[in-house]
């Protein structure tokens, strides 16, 4: 056997019950989760609303407040949600309707669950604060939502594409604007496809042998100087 | 001379140099090669520090699937790490919201492809609590059932695929052998075998059929030995251990922080597993504990995940002694057809069977997020209804894409070939990842 090298941290460590299977789950209302309560008494009217829906707690919050509540949520002994399951957005069919920043939060340490939202009205800009400093593990699910959904994440440190190609210039496909097949038609994506210049998005370090050029075999310099590319 | 560049190779040294420093040996092109490997010319002084950049993938069969992966090298170390994902992203969420319920189940299959069943059965549990359906005592277990043998047979598929990126061939075999045969029992209950689409909302797609416990038994008796023999290859293998030992170290507190689930957590010591913390289809009720590593490395990970598999066994064990008999699927109109006897020969079952095909359920407006142990960690579905057939928003919570997204913070620092053996730890599936 190894020796011990980091000390486990145990799931519920903050106490409280075995948990079981929720059975019988009411569609509405039902209990909240107790951080909420301990929301609404911290932030006051910072909190839009609760809600308690299929047994899961969702506090709306204000979209400019987001990042010192997550902050405390993370910090906060009594709360520990130290864990970000996920960050995503939804926008809803009705174009009126604000789209809605998720914020999906575990404490491992108490076993609870909480799901935070803010609203950005339809016109406003698309941006909300960036929970990258206090979950590193929002990078990535970060950068998805910006990349699906345009939302800019202020204070991401390197907020680009993550699935779709830097180049893509459709827009961003989960938006209820996009259409499921794309903007463009099939053999306009495919001339696009074509047009595109896929060395650009190489640095020449990564792959390149310009500078090694005069060291190269004749035959190779006569096949680049017909125009042969390298770096594929 | 300042813009000379040579480009190096940096797996072949031919000795170390009066300093201490490995010989570095240039890419002679041409036919020099000869003449260059006897007479190594002198290190070039502008070379020193230099930092060079490799690219691994998209197309290397040791990124287990399309990741790309550019690192620049220090020598043989690796200072940065830079993953490009997203080559077989094909927009399943977007798909999603065309789609109604039941016909996303088949997409599930596509995403962590190991592990299609448990996904199945994980779409179902989310759909079905924006339903507010409960499902009946024998469809639970036999989804515990379901999940736990694509638990193992994911579990087998990392544990092979991992034996061939380190150097050893015999344990993949020995572990597909187990696998097919998990996936004969899927085939036997399902009809398929990779893309089950098992699960329905409020029920499954079929009962099992007769004999496929006796099958599952003679499997819950059989696999341990087999997993026996694969410790016994592995475990204290003195190259196994050399390239898993301290490699790719996460402390708790970072493997939190990172968002990271699954066996990847729990071999960094938090005891985290979804069945036991927020638990679902009964889990609590099975005797079963939660393997937890102390050293965050590979060895751990390898060692997590074997004891999962022993403990999925220890679950199924128990599952098919207390199996009840009864319906499958619940007694809902609203998501259920009806018998193909009544709906060939009553109007009102005939207009019943047409509208929820044609029409599809409709769960009331709300939501849920429902997350499940996958294989790879904590895999959540959640679901945006508007009260329409589709959901408005279907969202994936892919567990590997949150552990992948830690992989520069593990390898930096450590050698070349250890990026592989790290990469296979995580245990990435890139169907899950680009969705």
């Amino acid at each position: 056997m190894r020796a011990e090298k980091f000390t486990v941290i145990s799931a519920g460590h903050g106490g409280g019950d075995t948990p079981a299977t929720p059975r019988n789950v009411p569609h509405k209302g039902g209990d909240a989760n107790p951080t909420a309560a301990a929301l609404q008494a911290r932030f006051g009217s910072t909190i839009a609303r609760v809600d308690v829906i299929n047994g899961e707690t969702t506090v709306i919050v204000d979209r400019d407040k987001v990042h010192d509540i997550v902050q405390w949520l993370h910090d906060e002994p009594t709360q520990s949600y130290e864990y970000l399951s996920d960050v995503t957005a939804v926008e809803h069919r009705d174009a009126q309707r604000p789209i809605e920043i998720v914020w999906h939060l575990r404490s491992i340490k108490f076993r609870r669950f909480i799901r935070l939202k803010a609203l950005i009205v339809k016109g406003s800009a698309l941006s909300i604060c960036s929970i990258w400093d206090i979950y590193k593990g929002a990078d990535w699910l970060e950068r998805e939502c910006y990349d699906m959904f345009g939302i800019q994440f202020t204070g991401h440190p390197d907020l680009r594409r993550i699935l779709m190609w830097e180049q893509f210039k459709e827009g961003h496909p989960l938006r209820k604007d996009f259409p499921l097949r794309g903007r463009f038609s099939r053999s306009q994506q495919l001339e696009n496809a074509l047009a595109a210049n896929p060395e650009a998005r190489y640095s020449m370090e990564e792959l390149s042998i310009v500078d090694a050029y005069e060291e190269l075999p004749l035959d190779m310099r006569r096949r680049l100087l017909g125009g042969e590319k390298t770096g594929e | 001379m300042a813009t000379k560049r040579t480009i190096e190779v940096e797996l072949s040294t031919t000795g170390l140099t009066k300093d201490g420093k490995a010989q570095r040996v240039p890419l002679v092109m041409g036919g020099g090669a000869a003449v260059a490997l006897e007479a190594p010319p002198s290190m070039e002084p502008e070379l020193e520090g230099e930092h060079m950049l490799i690219n691994i993938g998209p197309q290397h069969p040791a990124t287990h699937g399309v990741l790309r992966l550019v690192l620049e090298m220090e020598g043989e170390t690796v200072v940065r790490c830079i993953p490009h994902v997203g080559y077989l992203h094909c927009g399943f969420e977007k798909i999603g919201e065309y789609r109604q319920y039941n016909q996303i189940i088949p997409w599930t299959d596509r995403e962590d492809y190991l592990n299609s069943i448990g996904n199945n059965v994980a779409f179902a549990l989310g759909a079905e609590r924006l339903f507010n359906i409960e499902i009946t005592e024998r469809c639970k277990v036999l989804r515990v059932m379901a999940m736990e043998l694509s638990r193992i047979a994911s579990h087998l598929v990392w544990m092979g695929t991992t034996c061939i990126d380190i150097g050893a061939y015999t344990p993949f075999l020995w572990s597909f052998q187990y696998r097919e045969k998990i996936y004969e029992m899927l085939e036997k209950w399902v009809g398929a075998r990779l893309t089950t689409t098992a699960t329905r909302v409020g029920g499954m797609a079929a009962d099992i059929p007769d004999g496929w416990t006796d099958k599952l038994q003679s499997f819950v008796q059989d696999f341990p030995r087999t997993l026996d023999e694969c410790e016994r290859l592995l475990t204290k293998n003195a190259i196994w251990v050399g390239r898993t030992v301290g490699l790719g170290v996460m402390s708790p507190e970072e493997a939190l922080n990172y968002g990271l689930s699954g066996p990847m957590i729990r071999a960094s010591g938090v005891d985290y597993d979804v069945r036991k913390d927020f638990p679902y289809l009964d889990y609590e009720t099975y005797d079963w504990t939660v393997p937890v590593g102390t050293s965050g490395d590979v060895y751990d990970r390898f060692l997590v995940r074997m004891a999962e598999m022993r403990e999925s066994v220890k679950i199924l064990a128990q599952a098919l002694k207390r199996l009840p008999d009864g319906p499958v699927n619940v007694d809902d109109p609203r998501v259920i057809l009806p018998s193909k006897k009544k709906a060939t020969s009553e109007m009102e079952s005939m207009i019943h069977h047409f509208k929820n095909v044609m029409e599809g359920p409709r769960p009331p407006i709300g939501e849920s997020y429902v997350a499940v142990e996958s294989p790879k960690g904590e895999k959540g579905y959640y679901f945006v209804s508007d009260g329409s057939s589709k959901p408005v928003r279907w969202r994936i919570r892919p567990p590997s894409y949150v552990n992948l997204s830690a992989i520069p913070k593990m390898v930096e620092g450590h050698l070349l070939s250890d990026v592989i053996a790290i990469n296979a730890s995580i245990d990435i599936v890139m169907g899950e990842i680009d969705r």
